[in-house]
């Protein structure tokens, strides 16, 4: 942070004459270890460092983004950004007095991180090579991996009106996989914290347990292969938080974004169901559904101080007792829109300029709500599915089809055999109003996902998501074949 | 960055190795340009300037890999890459042999450049702008230079410089009622966009039509090739992969089991030859003209990047496992008479959101969304609200494939992930007797 403090004040000792400026430094760095069929894949290190500058000018805002930090190269992305401000106030969307201003000063970092250094290199390696080992049970174990995955991002924001925000953030994330094949049959399955990402370091190890995960998503990877394929028709449906973690993100979280409401990502992302209009009346879901933005997870994916434009993050309602309360949109969009909002304009990096993006957005646990037993005994014929294979769904965020690793069969009120293929699809609008039935706290698990998509030009982000398992009432299942 | 100054730096490094050391460096650069659109009025523009280095030092039989972004100053780019190559040498002793490591060891130069030098993306914007008066046009422009470099302390020295632009955009009627539209290439003609817009325009005029909605079910369909590109997306996913293949994870496993096959007409390529990618890989291998993946609706070959060319025995081809610069083979029906062909059914200009519904049988989901119309006796009559599809490519390429048009269209990835992606798709339209539309 030191030398990114040292580049900060070098700039702004040669700010280019405007308006309003930032300057967002970001140094982030990153080691990737795994190990496939005993071998050890080559490692990867990386270390990236640059800058994004913001500035203003008139009724115009530009960006120009450089990994060239030396005064000339501030210098020339200065101009660079000038030069668009320029345009934007000729042919601009809005007037730049739109745009946010930040004098917020603080700082975040994630909490509890045992450093990525505190353990050997051998010692790591033979973890994940002990997990190799475990995995390899069956010669109908085709394929398996172990890996280990860190990540550090440093990030300073400052800006022409005294604000300074710096943002430390560690990740781990472990993972195996399995895979199994008979014939023309192959299952997949993954394991060791592959779907259950969160901020922090080698304290993570522990929860994740690579190695004792391993026979599990070993044996059930064979297991699938002889199930039968999950049954056709409707009926009940519980979903893990797994599985939740990609209902949440597709069918809330993106509708829900203020810029695609506002029309900036109908040629890419796409539109949203959801209008201006139904914020504080619309019901989304059944009463049991309660959703919030919520940055101040201890570990969640997105859990931060501010986002990117400076503004302070906090807890608030987007959906309160199944109605839509508040869109996802940081202080330009909530500008935009007249319409309160959320911290969320975030980037994925120094080379792109913060759009609504979703942070950490979470459903909550019924207060009153039991464990998943629970929730199975209120079923007569269903299904449940775990892990998350394949998601899609329209461009207004309505129709959409998942498919799911694996499943288990419902019958009257008990868990029964495993499904291969299992798969279902629906429409939000009418899906989480047959939310019947949402776990308690104890069942409430911190997830998220590691490469949400949008932007022009593209942007690939973290987003924290935190669920319980959920009960849907008369839902479209299916299976494979042709 | 200049290949000089590239080869320059890498031969600074070269001269620092150990007696059994091996560097291999990458450059991946771009100076780009972005205009975001919405309203037909800009919402968001900049520039970014970039360049990542790679590394590869390989000691004996072990190797490691690390990258860092270069700043442009030489003497800063040399102390972050000394420290990047230090802790190399640090973990190297520790790593075990890689029986997989495998570069080429016969050093070889290229130097290609593609393209003219775009056009000042003010004008572009201002060109647009004043022929969509009136449209709600909303997208991105992208411009500028893609570097690509590969030095080795071998001796290996490779160039790859394009130059381009890209417009991707659409138009809306209202709610997601809308057309697309796209113009991307090496060469800007201002005709080009002129034409392009005025046909947005008459696309328009049918979306004025009361929209018609279709009940789940099969429909006799033509997929025009922007279409087309979403269904190679998903083989590229795995697909033609050596390693999945082998693997037995690959979405075409009947296929590779001879169990199942496409329609003989289907003939799929890897076409390197067609220039917007580089011809080398980072190990510094010569990628051939073409691998033939699909030939007569069968497989035929498959992409092995140096690693799993190491390990199962097979001559490299390709950069990684999924096409870069992927063909489709022609057919035979005139693009003019496509209507004719369809008779009465549904025109799907684009798709969207594709993932694997059932890997095993090579079925995909996925929407309809731009373009999209409701034909009767060969004309367009209505357009059609958004549907779901999820059939198998065993069925649209194969038993249910009745054609595919004679003229194809080089559409290039308006893709900025990574940076600006220079893949591109040669492809024509496809004529299916039904797909399944399943919400």
């Amino acid at each position: 942070m030191k030398q990114l403090q040292a580049i900060a004040h070098r700039f702004a000792a040669q700010a280019p004459a405007c308006d309003y400026w930032t300057l967002r430094l970001v140094a982030e760095e990153s080691d990737h270890l795994s190990v496939r069929q005993g071998v050890v894949e080559p490692s990867a290190l990386s270390a990236s460092l640059g800058a994004m500058v913001t500035l203003i000018s008139g009724r115009g805002v530009g960006y120009g983004a450089t990994s060239d930090l030396s005064p000339a190269g501030l210098r020339a992305a200065a101009d660079q950004a000038l030069g668009w401000a320029q345009i934007h106030a000729r042919l601009g969307l809005f007037d730049a007095a739109l745009h946010p201003r930040s004098d917020f000063r603080g700082e975040y970092r994630s909490p509890g991180v045992q450093p990525w250094d505190g353990l050997p290199l051998a010692d790591k390696l033979s973890l994940l090579q002990d997990a190799n080992r475990a995995l390899a049970i069956d010669r109908r174990i085709v394929d398996w991996a172990a890996w280990l995955s860190y990540r550090q991002v440093h990030q300073l924001l400052v800006t022409s009106e005294g604000g300074r925000v710096a943002q430390t953030q560690d990740y781990l994330t472990p993972g195996l996989v399995a895979v199994a094949n008979s014939g023309s049959q192959t299952q997949r399955r993954h394991g060791g914290g592959f779907d259950w990402p969160q901020q922090g370091g080698l304290e993570r190890l522990a929860a994740a347990d690579l190695v004792g995960d391993a026979p599990r998503v070993a044996e059930e990877a064979i297991a699938l292969l002889a199930a039968p394929e999950c049954p056709k028709g409707r009926m009940d449906l519980v979903l893990l938080s797994s599985q939740m973690v990609l209902q949440i993100h597709e069918s809330i979280g993106h509708p829900l974004e203020l810029d695609r409401i506002l029309g900036d990502e109908r040629n890419y992302a796409g539109t949203s169901f959801v209008t201006l209009e139904m914020f504080g009346r619309y019901r989304y879901g059944s009463e049991r559904l309660n959703v919030t933005f919520d940055p101040g997870v201890p570990g969640e994916l997105a859990s931060a101080l501010t986002d990117d434009e400076g503004s302070p993050a906090r807890r608030e309602y987007l959906i309160r007792a199944g109605i839509l309360e508040r869109p996802l949109g940081g202080r330009l969009s909530q500008a935009r829109s007249a319409l309160p909002g959320t911290a969320n304009a975030r980037a994925s990096s120094w080379d792109r300029p913060p759009i609504d993006r979703m942070a950490n957005i979470n459903l909550e646990p019924d207060p009153k709500g039991g464990g998943l037993a629970d929730l199975i005994g209120r079923v007569e014929r269903g299904v449940l599915m775990d892990t998350n294979r394949s998601w899609s769904i329209d461009d207004s965020r309505n129709k959409f089809q998942f498919g799911c690793e694996l499943g288990r069969l419902i019958e009257d009120g008990e868990l029964k055999g495993l499904v291969r293929n299992p798969g279902y699809r629906g429409i939000s609008a009418e899906f989480w109003r047959n939310l019947d039935a949402v776990g308690g706290p104890e069942t409430l698990e911190v997830r998220g996902v590691q490469n949400c998509g949008k932007g022009e030009p593209n942007q690939a982000v973290y987003v924290g998501h935190a669920a319980p398992p959920c009960l849907f009432r008369d839902v479209a299942c299916f299976g494979g074949g042709e | 960055m200049t290949p000089q100054s590239f080869f320059e730096l890498a031969e600074r490094f070269n001269g620092g190795l150990g007696g059994s050391e091996q560097l291999f460096c990458t450059l991946g650069a771009e100076t780009s340009d972005f205009v975001r659109f919405n309203q037909n009025r800009v919402r968001q523009a900049g520039s970014v300037r970039r360049a990542v280095l790679g590394l590869t030092l390989i000691d004996g039989a072990r190797q490691a890999q690390a990258s860092c972004d270069l700043s442009g100053d030489l003497d800063q780019d040399l102390a972050r890459a000394w420290d990047l190559i230090a802790r190399l040498r640090e973990r190297i002793p520790h790593l075990p042999k890689d029986p997989y490591l495998q570069v080429s060891e016969t050093p070889w130069v290229s130097d290609s450049r593609v393209g003219e030098a775009p056009p000042d993306p003010r004008e572009a914007i201002d060109e647009l702008i004043e022929l969509a008066q009136g449209l709600d046009l909303v997208g991105i422009w992208a411009s500028g230079t893609i570097l690509e470099g590969l030095a080795s302390s071998l001796g290996h020295r490779h160039w790859h410089q394009s130059q381009s632009f890209s417009l991707d955009w659409s138009a809306y009627r209202s709610g997601d009622q809308a057309v697309k539209a796209s113009y991307a290439g090496l060469a800007w003609d201002q005709g080009t966009l002129a034409a392009k817009v005025e046909a947005m325009r008459r696309g328009l005029e049918v979306l004025a039509r009361p929209a018609r909605t279709l009940e789940p079910g099969r429909y006799r369909a033509y997929l025009a090739p922007a279409a087309v590109t979403d269904l190679m997306d998903m083989l590229a996913w795995g697909g033609f992969d050596l390693k999945a293949q082998r693997t037995r994870q690959t979405p075409l496993l009947k296929l590779v089991r001879g169990e199942r096959s496409f329609d003989p007409r289907v003939g799929i390529q890897e076409e390197h030859a067609r220039g917007l990618r580089p011809r080398f890989t980072p190990e510094g291998f010569e990628k051939p003209a073409t691998v033939a993946l699909i030939q007569g609706g069968r497989l035929a070959g498959c992409l092995v990047d140096a690693r799993d060319g190491k390990e199962y025995g097979e001559p490299v081809n390709a950069s990684a496992g999924a096409p870069e610069s992927v063909t489709l083979d022609a057919g035979d029906i005139p693009s003019a008479q496509v209507l004719d062909r369809l008779g009465t059914g549904l025109y799907v200009g684009n798709l969207w959101y594709c993932n694997w519904s059932n890997p095993n049988d090579c079925r995909i989901t996925g929407m309809t969304r731009f373009g999209t119309y409701w034909v009767e006796g060969g004309a367009i009559t209505a357009p059609v609200k958004v549907m779901r599809f999820d059939d198998s490519l065993y069925h649209l390429l194969g038993d249910r494939l009745e054609g595919l048009t004679a003229e194809r269209e080089l559409i290039i990835s308006p893709q900025t992930y990574e940076g600006r992606s220079t893949e591109s798709y040669l492809l024509p339209g496809l004529l299916v007797s039904g797909i399944e539309l399943a919400l």
